[in-house]
């Protein structure tokens, strides 16, 4: 196992060079701030969201820290674009399990498409934090935490 | 291999090969690769002696300290206060019972916060830190501050990590109650002119505390001519095992003060009305002590002691030297800290790849280093960095293992570019 096709794949690269959705939402319906105090990652999810559809109309984040946390990014802001909350909360929740080896993609049944590049990231327990922490920005966003989220 | 490792004399200061064979791990490979070990600014890895000591004192001689009256408790109390007189003699402090043990230098600084601070600060007065001390020694004095309403006041660096002096003399005044710097930092490497602080902070009528975590296994200290009034140290950091370290006081200063963690061991007399406590360094002892610990530390002592801490000075210094010149010829590569005087600790940052991943990747090819703030976020912000990788060395290091720290940055600058 090398770590140019497990955990830097080559999408994983690309995205860290040119983040998908890397903004802000003007007149973001939701947004939130998240930390991930042990290596100073530290980024914030905006979602326009339809109040009457409950769909996600657009999606964006901004903020700094490594590859792994950029392209995560980048990969859920375009992979949520278009759901509605209900599917979102759901492909939250697989995310997380399989990064933390909780649930296997190629296994089991998923949502979660080509996210699931993010598999080998159980295998780097020091680095699913850097994975997971747009996600859990992205639900403190949905619901309207006021205070940072933060990983530890 | 660069000259100053073998110039000077006939004899080169470190026998690097015997060095490396004292010490287990550094022959394993991780990945498939040798193991490149370069994080020794968190911890520092074992010698077989401290092994052994530890393995036997465990096997052979264990027992509790200064309570039972048993031969096992009786001998491991004069082996656990001959440990005490070693590190008195390493540190050059006059009394042994001016060395007050404690888990390492978080719990030191804390015990001199909470012992020396809260009973001395008072509201008005201040206390003086720098802008590149590790969060151990930040918090619990902003802490203090808070608490007792006094000002804590921090002496800025100048763009290469040194310390500005002007700004601290113009910092000290009749209010500086303590003035609490890194002898050197953890961060960046560089090696404060702590006697100068010293003289200067004691002008002013102030005590000083220097937290030696990270200067105490790269270079002699002697508490005595720096003059310090608290000099603290972590025992992993200096090649013994974790959860032992501990802080010198000079003992007026610990006869002044009063008790930190309390229970058993600290007191003279225990009545349900009244305590009386028992004098330094009991006092600052409660409860049972890291007994192996300790007894592991004494070895590490009588091992650094035979390798000679100036040689590991000049072993280290050279492959400072060497791993600077390495990592400034590669495009792309910034090295945060250049102060003058440094220890063997290099931070840098790459325009390619975030500290973490430069981390990860490294790993791939055996090579540990620390990529993130390194628990000195103040630092960091004054570099408009959010974390640095740095790789810190040892006298068991190698100066081709930092040829292979080189090649595998390129590696990742390729990759990530
Ligand atoms: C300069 C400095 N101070 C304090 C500490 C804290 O030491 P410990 O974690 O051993 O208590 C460290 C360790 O990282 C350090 O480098």
């Amino acid at each position: 196992m090398s770590y140019d096709n497990e955990l830097y794949q080559q999408v994983i690269l690309d995205h860290n060079r040119n983040p998908k959705n890397f903004r802000e939402i003007k007149n973001a319906t939701h947004h939130c701030h998240g930390i991930n105090p042990l290596c100073g990652d530290d980024m914030t999810v905006y979602l326009d969201v339809d109040p009457e559809q409950g769909v996600v109309k657009d999606i964006s984040f901004v903020g700094t820290g490594c590859a792994i946390s950029k392209a995560s990014s980048s990969l859920m802001t375009a992979y949520l674009k278009g759901k509605t909350l209900d599917e979102v909360r759901i492909i939250f929740d697989e995310f997380h399990k399989m990064v933390l080896g909780e649930m296997d993609p190629e296994k089991q049944e998923h949502h979660l498409g080509k996210l699931k590049l993010f598999k080998g990231i159980r295998d780097y327990p020091s680095r699913t934090k850097c994975a997971s922490l747009a996600w859990h920005t992205m639900i403190g966003a949905l619901d309207e935490k006021t205070e940072e989220i933060s990983t530890e | 291999m660069p000259e100053s490792n073998t110039g000077l004399s006939d004899k080169p200061a470190i026998d690097i090969e015997k060095v490396r064979r004292d010490f287990p791990i550094l022959s394993q490979t991780v990945h498939g690769k040798p193991l490149v070990y370069l994080d020794n600014g968190a911890t520092t890895q074992k010698p077989q002696c401290v092994i052994e000591r530890v393995r036997k004192f465990d096997a052979e001689q264990y027992g509790t300290v200064r309570r039972g009256s048993y031969k096992l408790s009786e001998q491991a109390t004069l082996m656990f206060e001959d440990v005490r007189q070693k590190v008195a003699d390493f540190f050059g402090a006059p009394d042994r019972k001016e060395i007050v043990f404690t888990s390492g230098t978080t719990q030191a600084i804390n015990l001199v916060a909470h012992s020396y601070g809260r009973k001395f600060v008072n509201s008005g007065d201040e206390i003086i830190i720098s802008n590149i001390e590790h969060h151990a020694n930040t918090v619990p004095w902003q802490i203090l501050c808070e608490e007792k309403g006094a000002r804590l006041r921090v002496i800025p660096v100048n763009d290469d990590g040194e310390l500005i002096m002007e700004e601290y003399e113009k910092l000290l005044n009749a209010k500086t109650r303590l003035v609490a710097v890194n002898h050197v930092s953890n961060a960046l490497g560089t090696v404060n002119p702590v006697k100068e602080i010293i003289r200067k902070g004691h002008d002013a009528g102030a005590k000083v505390l220097i937290d030696g975590a990270q200067s105490s296994s790269h270079m002699k200290v002697d508490v005595k001519d720096l003059d310090c009034d608290f000099y603290t140290f972590s025992g992993h950091k200096m090649y013994a095992p974790s959860g032992v370290g501990g802080v010198y006081g000079k003992m007026d200063l610990w006869e002044s003060m009063g008790p930190y963690v309390t229970g058993g061991d600290m007191i003279l007399q225990v009545t349900l009305e009244k305590t009386t406590y028992a004098k330094p360094p009991a006092r600052f002892e409660a409860g049972t002590p890291p007994i192996t610990q300790v007894i592991g530390l004494g070895s590490a002592i009588d091992y650094l002691t035979e390798i000679g801490m100036d040689n590991i000075f000049e072993y280290e210094k050279s492959l400072l030297e060497y791993g600077t010149r390495l990592l400034q010829e590669i495009d792309g590569l910034r090295i945060i800290g250049n102060a003058r005087e440094k220890a063997s600790i290099i931070s840098f940052v790459l325009d390619a790849a975030h500290p973490h991943d430069v981390g990860s990747m490294l790993d791939q090819d055996g090579v540990a280093v620390r990529g993130g703030h390194h628990c000195a976020q103040p630092t960091m912000i004054r570099y408009g960095v959010p974390a640095t990788t740095r790789a810190s060395m040892s006298f068991y290091n190698k100066f081709d293992e930092l040829d292979v720290l080189a090649e595998s940055i390129r590696k990742v600058i390729k990759l990530f570019s």
